[in-house]
């Protein structure tokens, strides 16, 4: 019996071997056909990227003179500038850069350096990773509620600077710990070794090396802060500013003024957002002549923030 | 310890000791102004909401299905808002999921390494454009090229600014998922080969599987981002309160709602102006809801391995 089995078996065998080649060659063909699907739908993003890109230039690049740079808004879109709007960004982040950058850095640094285990620190931790998740505008609605009436900032860009600089705590709190758990504990404990104490060892060893990754943090959170519009129209900023803040610097003693910090502002995307509001293809223009200014401001800062990453993890072999 | 020091340094030790103590205090201080971020943003939402809801009955609030706050005769009814903003975010899951799912199991199971090096910049830098620039392309350019192949479709409709919403938060969900799937053990993989498996069936029968909780979990932190946006819906969408399934029709969301009260000028302490606190609070508990399912599902995943 067993005999007979096995005859056909061997028999039947070169068509067996037959089947599975096809059966193989199909599922192989299978990975193909996915892989390529896996690859078109990767490339939808670039594919975006570049569709949203191109049409900006084509709607507004004729408008990109340095008249546009220099003017400020107008009635006739011709003569519409974006004046106002830059410089209110530039004075906006400023603020939240000089608030907001070494909060979240400080932040990060304790709990990651110093922070013990136990409830406080969890506490802390649940809420870093809360405000990560909390919409934008939600932080537009807290700064109209606190800042601008609360405390009485006004729609000033003291309370928009406030405002962003919050938004943007999460995202440094969590590139900061990133790149300071990533500097080895044998450079820690050769520096307690020779008696160093810890914010020395912090200061003059843990923080030089994780620069690169706190900058990229940084970096990635400032160019969101730049392109958010949500909050800043929350606390009122205003869409038609036709006058410049108080300059900051002046010729008589102190030289140094903070009157500009309670002056109403617009910023670049508000700018934008008002301008792409109106009917008419000649406002869509300078809509998309002010896109293009903030398309490659954010892009160029990321685009550095992954360059400097992608150096990082070549460069660094502990 | 503090006895065996020689005493001619003690005094400089006790100097360091403070200013250690003094740095400690400063950054622990910084750490918790978190905490304080997020009581004030509870505090704000609720006392607002309050003046609020000693004018409109939370029953009304929930069950009216008119938003009209601002006509002569208003009507606080969250619905058509909920309505939009869920509206929208369906329609960005609906173009955000497949999408994010396929670049994810692209990039962590086929891509070659090159490839991937390559494409994650590109997908980070569509991350990193302003949303304001989205709300623009979708009115101006997705709007134009969908009315080709939907006649009746009117300039403002909530199917375009939710496709663009949902190709914007592709990058999100599917590096999520990414990670859920490289956290899958390679050991599973190796079995999988061993038994004489192909890419596509390890892919789909084991990896998917092992990480499919934390998928699920990109899915919904997806929906939270899309329910949170802003500025393409503000700017699209049209900003009229309409209690509508259909995505071709104009919508308001709660967002949206919130951008219109503040561009006008309400006075402080006035309904509208409460209003939109109460509407901030019911987006914030929908977002809070989406990433406490989402930590639930991924707490799910790291059990598992």
């Amino acid at each position: 019996m067993t005999s007979v089995a096995q005859r056909l078996a061997l028999e039947a065998l070169p068509q067996y071997t037959a089947e599975v080649r096809t059966n193989v060659a199909r599922r192989r063909r299978w990975d193909l056909v996915f892989a390529v699907v896996g690859l078109l739908a990767t490339s939808v993003g670039v594919v975006t990227l570049v569709a949203l890109f191109v049409d900006l230039i084509l709607d507004g690049y004729h408008r990109l003179t340095p008249d546009f740079f220099f003017s400020f808004p107008s009635r006739r879109a011709a003569e519409a500038g974006i004046l106002s709007a830059w410089v209110g960004t530039c004075l906006v982040m400023f603020v939240t850069a000089v608030i907001g950058v070494p909060l979240a850095v400080s932040a990060g640094i304790y709990l990651e350096e110093y922070a013990p285990r136990n409830w406080m620190t969890a506490l802390i931790e649940i809420n870093v990773s809360n405000l990560a998740a909390v919409p934008s505008i939600v932080y537009g609605l807290l700064a109209l509620g606190l800042f601008v009436y609360t405390l009485g900032f006004g729609q000033s860009i003291l309370s928009a600077g406030l405002t962003l600089a919050m938004m943007i705590m999460p995202i440094i709190v969590v590139a900061t710990r990133e790149a300071v758990r990533a500097v080895p504990h044998s450079i820690r404990e050769a520096a307690y070794a020779v008696g160093a104490t810890r914010w020395q060892v912090t200061r003059d060893h843990v923080l030089p090396y994780s620069i690169p990754g706190i900058a990229t943090g940084v970096i990635i959170g400032l160019a969101r802060a730049i392109g958010e519009t949500a909050p800043l129209i929350t606390i009122g900023a205003l869409t038609f500013i036709a006058y410049l803040p108080d300059s900051p610097i002046s010729t008589t003693p102190p030289f140094v003024s903070f009157d500009w910090l309670w002056s109403g502002f617009t910023v670049l995307p508000i700018q934008m957002f008002n301008w792409v509001s109106r009917p008419g293809t000649a406002f869509h223009a300078n809509a998309a002549a002010a896109g293009i200014v903030i398309v490659l401001l954010t892009l160029v800062m990321n685009g550095f923030a992954i360059y400097l990453r992608y150096r990082l993890r070549r460069r660094i072999n502990w | 310890m503090a006895l065996a020091r020689p005493s001619l340094i003690r005094p400089r030790v006790h100097h360091r000791d403070v200013k250690e103590r003094v740095v400690e205090a400063i950054l622990f201080l910084c750490a918790v102004s978190a905490v304080a971020v997020t009581t004030a943003i509870v505090v704000v939402l609720v006392i607002e909401s309050f003046g609020f809801f000693l004018h409109v009955s939370v029953w009304e609030f929930l069950t009216d299905t008119m938003w009209t706050p601002l006509f002569a005769e208003p009507r606080y009814g969250i619905l058509p808002l909920l309505c939009g903003t869920l509206l929208s975010a369906g329609v960005a899951l609906f173009v955000a999921v497949p999408l994010g799912l396929m670049v994810a199991l692209y990039l962590s199971e086929f891509a070659p390494v090159r490839v991937r090096e390559t494409v994650k910049p590109f997908l980070e830098m569509l991350e990193g454009i302003p949303t304001v620039v989205y709300g623009y392309f979708a009115l101006l350019f997705v709007t134009p090229l969908l009315q080709n192949f939907i006649p009746n479709l009117p300039g403002f409709n909530v199917l375009s600014p939710g496709i663009v919403i949902g190709i914007m938060i592709v990058p999100y969900v599917g590096s999520v998922s990414e990670d859920a799937m490289r956290a899958v053990p390679n050991a599973l993989r190796e079995a999988s080969y061993a038994c004489g498996a192909t890419r596509l069936q390890t892919t789909l029968r084991v990896v998917m599987p092992a990480a499919a909780s934390g998928i699920a979990a990109s899915f919904v932190l997806g929906i939270a981002r899309a329910t949170g946006e802003t500025m393409v819906v503000a700017i699209a969408a049209g900003q009229q309160p309409n209690l509508t399934f259909d995505p071709r029709e104009p919508a308001a969301t709660i967002t949206a709602y919130i951008v219109q009260v503040a561009l006008g000028d309400l006075p402080h302490g006035s309904i509208g102006y409460q209003s939109i606190f109460a509407a901030g609070l019911v987006l914030l508990l929908i977002t809070l809801l989406f990433n406490v399912l989402a930590h639930l599902l991924r707490a799910r995943l790291r059990e598992a391995y």
